[in-house]
């Protein structure tokens, strides 16, 4: 047995470092992705693919960066008040409302990170939550956002002028929008892959270094301020694109998108899925949207759940379900 | 026997298909708040209130079962939405009631003119819902604000009550009940002294008091609701505020909150509540049966035009929004809730509202025992006419 085991031991190591291996996960996910729709009810799948994209922006900034942001609710908010206001009242088609709403959440995210970045841990926790209560509040006030009734009856419109994003195709007896999955699809992806680009990048390397041990990464001669801020900004125009697709897919842009509960649940999505691991977020965010989506006919017990979950968690493991199967794994996922 | 086997399979072939059919449950459902602020007001009451009507109409409807199903939105609208839209598109639900929180409301108002399905609105109060936003499948049912706000006023100013100071909660639902009831005040010849603007859930309301008391108006109107309003009344008997206090949004549960102590002699406008007439009490006691509380106009609501839609589908002979809306619409109702209500072109039902006054601690009879009737508002001066609404659905 052992003469025969160690060729193919050596056969198999050999697989596992071929390049297709490292794209083995991303094939997976997108088969994963493409057959959701026809299983799954699909408005519930595009906002899954929503959250998990503004969890794996928000991890960007505290997984890799070390920043803990309590205030990014206003860009995924903000950036969905944008596009629905783009769409709606200017009559943008979706894909220039979502660019608009991206690079206003960037403009955003410049002002509050300049601010912000100047302080550390607790402190730059409570700056960005007291900006962005003063987005959430300028948002209750301003006519346009429509204060508690929200910004209603945004339209999904022509994608370029010419795909109906509202269209539905008959699959099996169940009407899918399949134009407008494999929009919010790609966006995602799009996201998630700039993501994975900007982990593995020597920024990515550097924004590690800054944060394991800042005062060294200053001594090296990093501009560090800069290094944070480039990743305050990547982290909340990511965010504004999942909050814009957001308010595409369902169609409307609330007060609960620019709440600091909507700060605190993303905190949340990121710790119980796993800080720092890329995969980690994701799985974070389809347990708490699930649960909460899942929950919403059990009453109260929606938030008893959701917090004993997260009791277990900190109690058990404390790395989050991903960071703890990477951690017995002795892999990186 | 050929032929016969031919037509029994033939017969049965034809058959199962409407077997199938008639055994298919007509589904309900109630989307409600179950765990935030408006929990008392609509929530599992209004599950209840619902189950209630699906029994009073025999459990039956065409030779269908009646099937109640319910969700918390959690106040968030995308979330009231979403849910909405999987009960449309993959459960069959015909009709969507309470929908508490006017952004959740709206919403599904909303989806419904678009999935062509009749959602009834009793928890929100937003006069959007039948102006702006109105839609052909769309009812609000138990209030508005508008009512309201127009009842306490109307009543007060007749009482000599004639001029106000407003303590008004800052976002669009404060904006609106203080304007409707402002512009009725300076209507009848009364005088505005004074708005002072709170952000939304202020739990120090001293300053705005202080400037209220020394405005020197004779009344001063709270337009804000819920813990708002509770901390803001809560506190004016603390400072030993002398001016008449009036809220522009309560509920039963508001009063039940504050005690009788704090709130007697208090005045506001109503949809619903058990002490006001030997139909509403007997409603009220069967509902107390099963629940274990008294119900609100909300839950009341529920009820009501639960019966109503039901009634209109045996009426229509089937479940299609359009015939169910025309029946609804022709068919006046008529019943503890209302007399001779009618859902006018822009889904409003109108229907009288009541003026009550909250009981002295020594008048109650019992834990329940809180208000008394002081005027009966007649439905067409109660809500806003027809003919000042915005709603592109009435022809002008």
């Amino acid at each position: 047995m052992e003469t025969l085991a160690s060729p193919s031991a050596s056969r198999l190591e050999k697989r596992v470092n071929h390049p297709f291996v490292s794209y083995l996960p991303w094939l997976v996910a997108a088969v994963v992705c493409l057959a959701a729709p026809f299983l799954i009810y699909p408005v519930f799948v595009m906002e899954l693919l929503c959250f998990a994209l503004f969890a794996a922006a928000f991890n960007l900034l505290l997984g890799f960066g070390g920043l803990l942001s309590f205030g990014h609710a206003c860009f995924f908010g903000g950036a969905a008040y944008l596009c629905g206001h783009a769409l709606k009242v200017w009559g943008l088609t979706p894909e220039l409302g979502i660019v608009l709403a991206t690079l206003g959440a960037g403009v955003l995210g410049v002002l509050i990170g300049m601010v912000a970045i100047r302080r550390q841990g607790i402190y730059f926790a409570m700056v960005t939550l007291a900006l962005a209560q003063i987005v959430f509040f300028s948002c209750l006030q301003l006519p346009q956002t429509g204060g508690e009734d929200g910004l209603q009856g945004i339209p999904r419109g022509m994608l370029f002028g010419f795909i109906d994003l509202s269209a539905e195709v008959m699959v099996a007896g169940s009407k899918i929008p399949l134009a407008m999955y494999l929009f919010v699809l790609t966006l995602c992806f799009g996201g998630y892959w700039l993501i994975w680009r900007t982990v593995h990048s020597p920024f990515g390397v550097v924004l590690k270094a800054i944060r394991e041990n800042e005062p060294r990464a200053i001594s090296l001669g990093y501009r560090v301020d800069a290094y944070k801020l480039t990743a305050f900004v990547l982290s909340a125009m990511l965010s504004g694109l999942a909050g814009a697709t957001k308010a595409l897919v369902v169609g409307l842009a609330s007060l609960t998108d620019v709440s600091w509960h909507m700060s605190g649940e993303v905190v949340l999505m990121t710790l119980l899925g796993g800080m720092g691991t890329l995969l980690g977020p994701v799985v974070g965010a389809v347990t708490v949207v699930s649960l909460h989506h899942e929950l919403s006919a059990l009453g109260s017990w929606v938030t008893v759940t959701i917090g004993v979950i997260f009791v277990v968690c900190v109690m058990a493991f404390r790395r989050g379900i991903v960071g703890e199967i990477a951690y017995r794994m002795k892999r990186s996922f | 026997m050929q032929a016969r086997i031919k037509t029994l399979v033939v017969a049965t072939v034809v058959a199962l298909p409407l077997a199938a059919q008639a055994a298919e449950p007509l589904k309900i459902g109630i989307l409600t708040d179950m765990s935030g602020v408006y929990a008392g007001v609509g929530g599992k009451g209004s599950v209840i209130a619902a189950e209630l009507a699906a029994a009073d109409a025999g459990g039956k409807v065409l030779g269908r079962p009646i099937q109640i199903v319910a969700a918390d939105h959690q106040n968030k609208a995308d979330i009231g939405v979403s849910k909405a839209r999987e009960w449309f598109d993959t459960q069959g639900v015909a009709m969507i009631n309470d929908l508490t929180n006017s952004g959740v409301g709206i919403a599904v108002q909303r989806l419904g003119t678009e999935k062509k399905r009749i959602t009834i609105n009793n928890g929100a109060g937003s006069t959007a819902l039948t102006n702006k936003e109105c839609g052909p499948y769309g009812v609000h049912y138990a209030y508005d604000t508008y009512a309201l706000a127009k009842g306490t006023a109307t009543a007060l100013m007749k009482q000599g009550l004639n001029s106000w100071f407003f303590l008004q909660a800052d976002y669009a639902f404060g904006q609106s009940l203080q304007n409707d009831a402002a512009a009725i005040v300076s209507g009848m010849g009364g005088k505005v002294l004074g708005t002072v603007k709170h952000p939304l859930a202020t739990t120090d309301f001293s300053s705005y008091l202080l400037q209220a008391q020394s405005s020197g108006a004779k009344v001063v109107g709270l337009a804000n609701a819920g813990g708002d309003f509770v901390n803001g009344v809560k506190q004016a008997k603390e400072f030993g505020l002398k001016q008449t206090l009036v809220g522009l949004l309560v509920f039963d549960s508001d009063i039940k909150a504050l005690g009788l102590n704090t709130a007697q002699g208090m005045k506001f406008t109503t949809a619903y509540s058990w002490e006001l007439t030997p139909e509403m009490e007997a409603f009220g006691k069967r509902f107390f049966a099963k629940a274990g509380f008294m119900p609100t106009m909300t839950q009341a609501g529920v009820y009501s035009s639960t019966m109503h839609y039901l009634n209109a589908v045996k009426a229509a002979g089937s479940d299609d929004a359009d015939a169910v809306m025309k029946k609804m619409r022709s068919t006046p109702i008529n019943d503890f809730f209302a007399k001779k209500g009618v859902i006018r072109a822009d889904g409003r039902m109108v229907h009288d509202m009541y003026l009550v006054e909250v009981l002295k601690p020594s008048e109650s009879k019992g834990p329940w025992d809180q208000l008394r009737l002081v005027a009966t508002i007649p439905g067409d001066v109660a809500f806003k006419p027809l003919s000042a609404s915005e709603c592109s659905l009435v022809k002008k």
